[in-house]
């Protein structure tokens, strides 16, 4: 059988073979936490504490501020030490809270369910928007926003994104190996919001174990298909995971809504689970800590709010001085100023490496060669976009549909003159996304 | 940490292929056309090969020593634009012919326009056709030790046979590097094998010269003829070298097909109508002038757009 796939995309080292082998590791967090108030797409989240009060583990600290936006908890019993602006992983200023932890993690009582199949949907989605979910495969997209479509009844598939595509990151595949039922429970919750849809857990096939079990777990449950996909990069990208496994394609002005779809990634299905079955907010997540300067690559369960810093220091430092630190996977993370800043909801990786390939690889002129175009999953010509975008014209850009750029990477990956394609892109989309704003 | 780190826009890694290996790799596949060069025409043959190389690497050497612009002569291009340039060269091209064409390919058809990347011709392809209408006498003189002179596409033409084994081996007169039909195959698989190139245009280009040849070639679609049609001439060396050029070729997928099969209608059109028998290199340098245009038609629909998802 043709493998579930889309046309384009790249094959990198994965690299994960440096943790993938590591179970999950409990963390505790050092003195001091920081809760930047946006760590979501929307509106930043309006904080309810002020500076010396005493927070416990659990406790709502910050409120959504509008229904575009998600709140945020204390993942450490403290005091309330200030609330300042923060450097966080972009780069950016953002105001945070910030927690001393005074290292007894009282917890506040979580409301646990004993049959879910009771509540209501609008309770659901409730529990869901309380526990401050967000998309943690990297966009952080509120999740109650994403499970409240317009006609529910028209939802089809509802796509568990297990492709983990990007290279070196294992935080969903531990996931899916030591807590299966946690990601098929959570996505029984999910149909449960939709009556008209199939649940579809999209594996890539460099998974088979993952792919056994799951096929195994959901063996009595009609409702839920287990799809193997070609192992490629962007595989997990939403609108090329929703083509492999739907053959439905949507464009950049579409939602995954209009194919029917809803697609949640493998750790915000189990932080579902947590939120609806024990009544838990979100407040940790896996983070895989790797990359060839780590002494020992890890993947850890950590408490959102710890600094990057402790995290190296619990996979023993490094054991070479890296030259570049990337929050996230390789082809869509952040580079890192420093270490000091703080792990978020969609924190999904810590990467260092020890030669960094972009700074000793120096852009030369374009050949014309073509392999961004046959790369590119949004089916553009990214040299073209490229040199539009660096001659500021921004109509021909928009005109051979710059727009549709998910800034995937795959174009300045292979590009031999080594051009650095998809930042002239990305830099020019930002333009005309925020003059379209105003 | 003692040392400040490196921060850039994403992806933070690449692959390994660069211009240079790509460049290196399209060298190493011309080798067989060129040793069989050697072989067939003897050693001054790859004499005027290397002149021509050579020729091509001092012009961009010297034009970027005195405007004082980056060196870009160990990216390989212009060793390349050097060798294609020697390999279309009579066995007993006069030496300065192999000198004047280089000077004339990388200094007007590539460098004035912008360097690598900018020409909107293939300069070997373009300096050819200018020595070709300069020295009209010296560039169409094959005649050489091993053989009388007429190339087989004249011969055909003047309604003589010819012997389509030796022409696929290559043991004809022609250029130094386009006779060997099974020389250039075997450089061209290498490239097909390693991704560098592709079989859209010249597959597309093939296909659609033997069916214009089979239509009004005058006769028929009679094997042995479209065979000797496409054994003989630059047909091989063009439409697998040339012709998949990656600067001069359109970089749409649809537009390549376009251009393929432009290109075997006009040499097509040059072999059957024209004067001379040949016509590989005019039609691929006019076939590179269309290029913006098959480019801006053939420009792909996005994904979710209704472009192709598979």
């Amino acid at each position: 059988m043709a493998k579930h796939s889309f046309r384009g995309g790249i094959h990198p080292n994965d690299g994960k073979n440096l943790s993938k082998k590591k179970p999950i590791v409990d963390v505790l967090p050092g003195k001091e936490l920081v809760f930047p108030l946006s760590q979501h797409i929307g509106a930043p989240a309006v904080a309810v504490v002020a500076k010396g009060d005493v927070v416990l583990r659990g406790q709502l600290i910050a409120q959504a501020g509008g229904f575009v936006s998600a709140p945020i908890y204390s993942s450490v019993s403290g005091v309330v030490k200030t609330i300042e602006p923060r450097r966080v992983v972009t780069g950016d200023l953002v105001n945070s809270i910030v927690i001393t932890n005074d290292e007894q993690y009282n917890e506040v009582t979580y409301e646990e369910v004993d049959d879910v199949t009771l509540l209501t949907k609008e309770q659901i989605i409730e529990k869901i928007q309380v526990a401050g979910i967000v998309g943690m495969g990297g966009a952080g997209f509120p999740t109650h926003v994403k499970l409240s479509p317009k006609e529910p009844d028209k939802i089809d598939y509802c796509i568990a994104n297990c492709a983990e595509c990007e290279p070196y990151l294992t935080s969903d595949y531990r996931r899916m190996v030591e807590e299966p039922e946690k990601l098929v429970e959570g996505l029984k919750i999910i149909l449960s919001l939709f009556d008209n849809a199939k649940g579809i857990l999209a594996v890539e096939d460099n998974k088979p174990d993952c792919i056994a079990t799951l096929k195994k777990l959901t063996k009595d449950e009609p409702r839920i298909l287990v799809k193997a996909l070609k192992t490629k990069y962007p595989q997990g990208s939403e609108r090329q995971l929703i083509f492999a496994t739907t053959k439905r394609a949507i464009n950049c002005e579409q939602l995954p809504a209009d194919a029917g779809c809803v697609v949640n990634n493998v750790d915000t299905i189990v932080a579902i689970y947590n939120a609806v079955k024990h009544g838990r907010p979100l407040m940790q997540r896996i983070v895989t800590v790797t990359g060839d300067c780590i002494r020992r690559p890890q993947n850890f369960r950590v408490f959102t709010g710890m600094m990057y810093s402790e995290l190296i220091e619990q996979a023993g430092g490094f054991k070479v001085q890296p030259e570049k630190i990337v929050s996230g996977g390789p082809m869509m993370g952040f580079g890192l100023i420093d270490l000091e800043v703080p792990t978020t909801k969609t924190a999904s990786a810590l990467l260092c490496i020890s030669k960094d390939e972009v700074s000793r690889a120096k852009p030369k002129a374009c050949i014309n060669c073509g392999l961004c175009a046959e790369v590119c999953p949004g089916r553009v010509v990214p040299k073209m976009l490229a040199d539009y975008a660096e001659r500021g014209d921004e109509e021909s850009f928009k005109k051979k549909n710059g727009m549709e750029c998910c800034e995937c990477g795959c174009c300045s990956y292979v590009c031999p003159a080594k051009r650095n394609l998809t930042q002239s892109i990305k830099s020019m989309r930002k333009i005309i996304l925020s003059k379209k704003k105003r | 940490m003692d040392e400040l780190l490196k921060v850039s826009s994403n992806p933070h890694i690449r692959s390994k292929l660069s211009t240079d290996k790509i460049m290196l790799c399209v060298i190493i596949a011309l080798l067989p056309a060129t040793i069989f060069g050697t072989i067939n025409f003897g050693l001054y043959g790859l004499v005027v090969v290397l002149t021509s190389v050579v020729s091509c690497v001092v012009t961009e050497l010297l034009f970027e020593l005195i405007l004082k612009k980056d060196i870009t002569v160990n990216d390989l291009s212009a060793v390349v634009t050097g060798l294609l340039l020697g390999l279309n060269m009579p066995p007993k091209a006069p030496i300065y012919l192999p000198i004047i064409g280089g000077i004339f390919a990388i200094l007007v058809v590539k460098m004035v326009f912008g360097g690598l990347g900018q020409n909107f011709m293939n300069p070997a392809l373009g300096a050819r056709c200018f020595l070709i209408i300069s020295f009209p006498a010296a560039m169409t003189n094959f005649v050489c030790d091993a053989y009388s002179g007429a190339t087989p596409l004249a011969l055909i033409k003047s309604g003589e046979s010819v012997d389509l084994y030796n022409m696929i081996i290559g043991r004809t007169s022609g250029t130094i590097g386009e006779t060997s039909m099974v020389a250039i195959v075997c450089g061209a698989i290498f490239l097909i094998l390693l991704g560098i190139i592709d079989l859209r245009i010249p597959g597309t280009y093939i296909v659609t010269f033997a069916l214009f040849i089979g239509l009004f070639g005058g006769h028929g679609f009679d094997t042995y003829y479209i065979s000797t049609q496409l054994a003989g001439g630059g047909l091989m060396l063009g439409a697998f070298f040339m012709a998949t050029d990656y600067v001069t070729r359109p970089v749409t997928r649809a537009g390549q097909y376009v251009f393929g099969a432009i290109l075997g209608i006009l040499t097509g059109i040059f072999r059957v109508f024209g004067a001379s028998a040949e016509g590989v290199s005019y039609a691929i340098i006019i076939a590179n002038l269309l290029v913006p245009l098959i480019e801006k038609i053939t420009y792909p629909r996005a994904f979710g757009r209704g472009g192709e998802h598979l």
